[in-house]
């Protein structure tokens, strides 16, 4: 499978939802690294982190990427050209106007945040204009969620367990939401690289 | 799944939210929406109903199933020194200037079962103010207040807090605070003679006068931008000039309508303080 081969890459892309688990902030970092402020829909990241991390996977993103990357606050709004970054032992939602929610209620499947409260909400608000990708980690959430996200027919990815540190959650992912496959990170990477080239293709055309 | 089928969806989640509101006047229907389809996708799961169609009729008939689903809208998280490193900045930054004012009143909005109501208590006792403070401490759930009014609370509770209390600054050992009896521990009675528990519906009452700090921690994440922006305005005439405001720590004023009539005192723990004006 080529990447031009991808289901729905021809599509509008109105937001990019990123989840993962252990495993997964060195993949964030390799899938990011290629992107500007000129990314041309928001991105947001839940990645499981110890619930007294404060805000330290921020930190080391940003100063690592050249696209802007903030923590997500109460009713901050989903930008273009910036990663939203899901606080630690908070969850994530985003509402029909496109500002991000939080909540602190019960943990699911054992995180906070967790990736499928997160794309659950992302699906009913973005809808087919979703890309949501799950990485590595060892639980199985996310699964339910990239499930959701392809309902609403929204574009699922996930990393192709044969190169995650912790396969179990991609793999999950990938049943649960019925992918025939995954995807590398360099795949990914491209994917996204290409995404921005035609935003801004579209915008002086 | 066509988006004809989610939109019945968000018509029946409105008329359930009128329903409750025009049957038993709690009003949901400013609450945050995504959080608020999530508890009830709960609450329709475990309450054997098909459809909110389905529940909106019975919430309409029976006040009992009413009563079942009125706990999936009220939240209740709390602990001993939760963010301990607040505490750490209230000792700096607030207690200096709460000294200065020969009694305050603190109001704890949202403060379900009470444990940081009793951790800020217990801060102010080992900073010699609590003498001079009176502390309102209210909650939509009575359960949750009925809990805080006892002071009693399971003593693993208090084996947690123990660690909090150390990283909040603790002056000397949380057991100085509390009774322990068998499986459970009592807060010092001392503290309960200042100490006010009382009903308070911040969707919907109105402010129980003049307060020198007000204390609401993720209780406004609940709340969609609207109904957060009354309730600050609620804050904001509640608050004696150069008063404190703490929120929970990613809640922020930056988005509300009443940003200008704060200064941060300390931005990462949330502490702001009402401008005086001139």
């Amino acid at each position: 499978m080529t990447l031009m081969d991808l289901p729905g890459c021809e599509r509008d892309i109105r937001a990019v939802a990123i989840g993962g688990s252990a495993g997964a902030s060195g993949v964030l970092r390799e899938i990011l690294a290629g992107l500007t402020r000129a990314f041309p829909a928001p991105i947001a990241v839940v990645q499981h982190l110890h619930p007294d991390d404060r805000g330290l996977l921020v930190e080391n993103l940003g100063r690592a990427m050249r696209i802007p990357v903030v923590e997500v606050q109460d009713k901050m709004p989903a930008r273009p050209g910036q990663v939203h970054v899901a606080p630690a032992d908070y969850h994530m939602m985003v509402e029909r106007d496109g500002a991000f929610a939080l909540s602190v209620d019960d943990p699911v499947q054992w995180s906070r945040p967790s990736l499928d409260v997160f794309f659950l909400s992302a699906a009913k608000v973005w809808r087919s204009g979703l890309l949501a990708i799950v990485l590595s980690g060892a639980n199985e959430d996310g699964a339910a969620g990239l499930r959701a996200v392809r309902l609403r027919g929204g574009m699922a990815v996930v990393q192709d367990p044969a190169t995650a540190r912790f396969p179990k959650m991609p793999l999950a992912a990938m049943t649960q939401a019925g992918l025939g496959g995954g995807m590398s990170p360099g795949q990914i990477a491209v994917l996204l690289e290409r995404l921005e080239r035609r935003g801004r293709s579209g915008r002086s055309g | 799944m066509s988006d004809g089928v989610l939109d019945i969806e968000g018509i029946e989640i409105n008329l359930l939210l009128e329903a409750i509101f025009q049957r038993y006047g709690y009003d949901f229907r400013d609450y945050a929406r995504a959080s608020v389809e999530r508890r009830l996708a709960q609450f329709l799961a475990d309450s054997g109903c098909g459809t909110f169609s389905e529940v909106t009729a019975r919430v309409l008939r029976e006040p009992q199933f009413f009563h079942q689903v009125v706990p999936y809208f009220s939240i209740s998280v709390t602990s001993l020194f939760r963010d301990p490193f607040i505490y750490l900045a209230l000792r700096e930054k607030v207690v200096p200037l709460l000294r200065t004012w020969p009694h305050f009143k603190v109001w704890h909005a949202g403060c379900a079962t009470g444990e940081e109501v009793y951790s800020m208590a217990i801060m102010l006792r080992e900073e010699g103010i609590f003498e001079r403070a009176r502390l309102y401490a209210t909650d939509i759930s009575q359960p949750a207040l009925e809990t805080g009014k006892t002071g009693i609370y399971p003593l693993d509770i208090l084996k947690k807090g123990s660690a909090a209390y150390q990283k909040a600054g603790g002056r000397g050992s949380l057991s100085d605070h509390y009774h322990a009896r068998y499986e459970a521990a009592v807060m010092d009675a001392a503290f309960a003679r200042q100490i006010t528990f009382a009903r308070h519906n911040l969707a919907m009452d109105k402010s129980f006068g003049e307060m020198q700090m007000i204390v609401c921690r993720n209780v406004l994440i609940y709340f969609n931008q609207d109904l957060q922006n009354l309730v600050l305005q609620l804050f904001l005439e509640s608050l004696d000039h150069g008063g404190f405001l703490c929120l929970g720590d990613k809640e922020t004023l930056t988005f509300s309508s009443v940003a200008d009539s704060f200064v941060a005192v300390d931005e990462k723990a949330r502490i702001y303080k009402k401008r005086v004006r001139r």
